[in-house]
């Protein structure tokens, strides 16, 4: 099975995704194997605006049916908006995870940490597979 | 690598998401485990649960036998066909594990029993089974097709010959009809609270009644929906809702526990009247009245937090009440009205009494 990338983003390990936004800002979310192997969510938890997180912090939960997961944040900063979308539609992870299903945009604190590209989020899936 | 059923292939290829169940190779989802759910709920659904494990019991003695080693009464079972739902318990109380038992004609009963239990229920069952001379065969030859849902015997019947059609459709609830000859056993029994049936046969034809079952509209389903379904249904799940440290009378199962008549010395029934006269802990429904998800092991407290009163047995969301609900087992004297801590912060929860869900129809107030 051959899973599209977005070759616009950034990611994480944990399965986080990160997109520069014009504004400065980023806007996060998880992958599509991060929902597919969660399978239907049922509710999403999201920081509150202007909430701190330090990279690497759990800042969101996303539940399916089956088991709730943490989200880490993939950066420094400041919470600037979050999907309030979600609370009414957890499915929009599901269906959208790159772009309804987005879950917070924030704004980055000192310099953008080192994230792996698309190719290399491409190989660490190949090689946890 | 685990069991496989002998449909493990067409699950594969369906692409299901396989998990490892009570040591077998299962089918957790072939897709959306929502969309499953609500398939049963509206239509029918298909489920592989081969990996039960179906024991036959012959002997002129078996009823006997059966009526020292099963909580519940067979006595009651005086209608071939008929089946009973009960614990097998130990000398303590403590659920061994909860079955079915299905009288056939007065020297054969059939008992299906959770795939994770089947080592020890086997021991258990021969052990007991000696003394009272009655044979124990293990029918691993056959497979286990469940189809439920309020289509799901129109769907199956629509397969089978028109004398064989009138049988199944004569079947009452609660009980099946066997054809010795072909090893066919239908059964209308489920798992999900819906109408349906549960069909035992040859492990060799389970992948042709599949494919047909499937052409006729019933949806595979997994693991995953079964849990929700019966859950919704309010239905206990061994392991989870009850174990060997747990007896019925605390785990919701006091009405599959029959103490008359007063002579019936079956195992457990002394330590039973002992917790029976005590009091102490019980099963009870719990609805999620903000959002989140229940799940086993959380913590319920007072309403207001200062208390705790026990712990969730099970929990997840339900597809139907579009709410977390769950199973908990609560010290007595609970208010309706309690809290449980979810990740550190406290949710509002209110007791109800299970089910939550039957025949597709929501039974619980959702405000």
């Amino acid at each position: 099975m051959s899973e599209q990338i977005p070759q616009d983003l950034q990611y994480t390990k944990s399965h986080e995704w990160v997109r520069a936004l014009p504004s400065g800002q980023v806007e996060v979310g998880i992958t599509e194997h991060a929902q597919s192997a969660l399978g239907d969510l049922v509710f999403v938890e999201v920081p509150q605006v202007d909430r701190k997180l330090a990279l690497g912090e759990a800042c969101a939960v996303v539940e399916s049916v089956k088991a709730a997961s943490d989200v880490y944040s993939p950066v420094t900063g400041r919470v600037a908006a979050r999907n309030e979308e979600l609370s009414e539609k957890p499915e929009l992870l599901n269906s959208d995870p790159y772009g309804a299903g987005w879950l917070m945009r924030i704004e980055l604190e000192g310099k953008a940490p080192a994230l792996l590209s698309p190719g290399e989020y491409q190989q660490f899936l190949k090689e946890s597979e | 690598m685990g069991l496989k059923t002998a449909l493990y292939d067409i699950h594969v290829s369906a692409h299901a998401k396989i998990v490892d169940f009570g040591g077998w190779d299962m089918p957790l989802s072939y897709g959306s485990q929502i969309e499953e759910h609500h398939a049963v709920r509206r239509d029918a659904g298909l489920f592989d649960v081969s990996h039960m494990c179906v024991i036959d019991l012959t002997g002129a003695r078996t009823r006997e036998f059966l009526r020292r080693v099963l909580a519940n009464d067979v006595a009651r079972l005086t209608l071939p066909g008929r089946a009973l739902y009960s614990c097998m318990l130990l000398p303590t109380g403590g659920v061994i594990d909860d079955l079915i038992a299905y009288f056939l004609t007065e020297s054969w009963f059939r008992l299906v029993v959770n795939a994770g239990t089947r080592q020890k229920d086997l021991a258990w069952i021969r052990e007991h089974a000696a003394p009272f001379g009655v044979d124990v065969r293990e029918r691993s030859d056959l497979a286990i097709l469940a189809v439920q849902g309020p289509t799901a015997r129109d769907k199956t019947v629509a397969l089978l010959s028109p004398a064989q059609r009138t049988a199944a459709l004569d079947i009452q609830r609660f009980a099946a009809a066997v054809d010795v000859g072909s090893s066919w056993f239908i059964a209308r029994t489920g798992y999900t609270g819906e109408d349906g049936f549960e069909i035992m046969l040859p492990a060799t034809a389970a992948a042709d009644t599949w494919r047909a079952l499937v052409a006729q509209g019933a949806r595979p389903a997994g693991l995953g929906a079964r849990d929700t379904l019966r859950l919704e249904a309010g239905m206990n799940l061994y392991g989870n809702d009850m174990d060997e440290t747990r007896h019925p009378l605390e785990s919701g199962l006091a009405w599959t526990v029959a103490f008359e008549p007063e002579e019936r010395d079956f195992i457990g029934r002394a330590a039973l009247e002992r917790a029976r006269a005590s009091g102490g802990a019980r099963l009870v429904g719990l609805v999620l009245e903000e959002r989140g998800v229940l799940r086993s092991h959380q913590v319920v407290s007072t309403a207001d937090g200062a208390a705790p009163l026990g712990e969730l047995t099970s929990g997840t969301f339900s597809p139907t009440l579009n709410r977390a609900i769950g199973l908990a087992r609560l010290a007595p004297q609970s208010g309706a009205r309690v809290s449980v801590d979810i990740r550190g912060s406290r949710h509002a929860a209110r007791i109800v009494t299970p089910p939550f869900v039957r025949n597709g129809k929501p039974l619980i107030e959702i405000q």
